[in-house]
């Protein structure tokens, strides 16, 4: 590898990360937060059974999960302008990203309330609970155990999926990591330098998942 | 008179699982509900409850009418409040410890203070045997102990009558008894108990009156005593006599303690 490679690829470390740090993550995390709050939502009403809701709900689920995240981006940061609503690129990759999210994780969190025993929400409910009640310190902190796994999965692929938002000009990684490649021509190098740091952000989430995993589940040790 | 049900009527579909099934329990019986599976005893007492919907029925519980099939939300909390259900299955909340199974519904439901109810819990809890098992999670507790933790949690909050439905026929053989003792112990008590079971023993020796149904009906109903000895109907008899060789005649020469 010659010197001046090695250079670029060190100069350009910290004008990939930086971006990195201050707008993938920020990203990720912002979205993710609101997905949750999303999923939640679309899968309790799914759940409960409320009426008009629950069909708003899988009408939401149905066309999210049935189109592609990048025409999503695209309708929202360049099609929306044309009905007089014009968004700046980070507020429309939020919306977009927690929307996407939202749509699969519900699915998830739908799931893992359904493998709740019912006999629980009875016994609950045999207390003097009231369904909300029940719901909300009985079947949603297990649900959101069972949940756990696959919500880090969406979590990390998320994070990736946040290099799609250098389509709409949003100046994160992968943006940062084009401009610099087209001022260097070293494509191959500096590509696989932000493959490499996506790595390591996913490391992180997968370590972290470990850890959250094992301090969620003091309930389901298994018999001494 | 505790509770009165008239007329109770439930189908499922096309199957009429309760074709108007009357009863009445008394402050500090204790009550064995006896018959084949699918005779509905046990969707009766989930009727009383109502974790099932009667179709039909009038229900007099602590001395307020109510109309089963038309209950409002306020009516049926009212009457949870002063009832308990032990479940076959136990379903005890499977992310809180023994303890907080049993203060769960003091705390949310009732508004207690935390101090309060923990100290309820914990003699609740000394007193269905487990004082030493109060920080476990039912995942860590033999089925024997977790239909104790849910005795406890039935008791906790001092109800009027507690149901059992079928409360020892999850648990393996070895285990029924610590179970029944627990029960025999609420019911000299004084604790008034409607007790869905297969147990004939509890139902001879512990209950004091025996309601045997069948196809959704009440075909028998009296004192313990002389349902066993001189049940006046046929198909009681049948009953009795299929399942006999599982009854032996004293409680003293059995295996198992009740």
């Amino acid at each position: 590898m010659d010197s001046q490679l090695i250079g670029i690829l060190t100069d350009s470390f910290g004008k990939i990360l930086l971006p990195g740090l201050t707008m993938t993550l920020p990203l990720t995390a912002i979205s993710f937060a609101l997905a949750l709050i999303i999923a939640v939502a679309a899968a309790l009403v799914q759940f409960a059974n409320v009426r008009v809701l629950k069909q708003l709900a899988r009408f939401y689920i149905w066309v999210i999960r049935g189109t592609p995240l990048l025409v999503q981006l695209y309708v929202v940061f360049f099609g929306l302008p044309n009905v007089g609503i014009t968004l700046e690129p980070f507020p429309a990759a939020i919306i977009v990203f927690s929307i996407n999210t939202g749509a699969y994780a519900a699915e998830t969190v739908r799931a893992a309330l359904e493998a709740v025993p019912v006999g629980q929400i009875e016994a609950g409910e045999c207390v003097g609970m009231s369904y909300l009640q029940v719901m909300r310190r009985i079947v949603l902190p297990q649900a959101m155990r069972t949940a756990f796994p696959s919500l880090a999965n969406s979590l990390i692929s998320l994070m990736k999926d946040t290099s799609l938002a250098a389509n709409i000009t949003v100046t994160e990684m992968f943006m940062a990591t084009q401009r610099i490649a087209a001022r260097t021509y070293e494509h191959l190098a500096l590509y696989i330098e932000v493959a490499l740091i996506y790595l390591l952000f996913s490391t992180v989430l997968t370590k972290l998942q470990r850890v959250g995993e094992k301090r969620l589940s003091a309930y389901q040790s298994r018999k001494e | 008179m505790l509770l009165k049900a008239i007329n109770v009527q439930k189908t499922f579909g096309e199957l009429h699982v309760l074709g108007g099934v009357g009863l009445s329990v008394e402050k500090g019986d204790v009550v064995s509900i006896l018959g084949p599976s699918g005779s509905g005893k046990t969707t009766l007492l989930r009727c009383l409850n109502f974790l099932e919907r009667a179709d039909d029925g009038q229900l007099e519980f602590d001395g307020r009418q109510y109309a089963m099939a038309r209950m409002s939300g306020r009516d049926i909390a009212d009457i949870r409040k002063k009832t308990g259900f032990v479940f076959q299955s136990y379903n005890l909340f499977a992310n809180k410890t023994a303890l907080q199974n049993v203060t769960e519904g003091l705390i949310v439901a009732r508004k207690m203070p935390r101090a309060q109810a923990e100290e309820i819990g914990r003699r609740a809890l000394e007193k269905v045997g487990l004082s030493d098992r109060c920080e476990y999670y039912p995942s860590q507790l033999s089925g024997g102990q977790q239909q104790r933790v849910a005795i406890a949690r039935a008791i906790a909050a001092e109800p009027q009558i507690i149901y059992f439905d079928e409360p020892t026929s999850a648990l393996d053989p070895e285990l029924i008894g610590e179970v029944l003792a627990v029960m025999r112990q609420l019911a000299d008590d004084g604790m008034t108990m409607l007790v869905v079971t297969h147990e004939l023993n509890f139902a001879r020796y512990v209950s004091n009156k025996v309601i045997f149904m069948e196809h959704g009906r009440i075909v028998e109903q009296g004192p313990a005593r002389e349902f066993f000895e001189n049940p006046r109907e046929e198909r009681t008899r049948a009953f009795l006599q299929t399942v006999g060789d599982r009854l032996p005649p004293k409680p003293s020469t059995q295996g198992r303690e009740i």
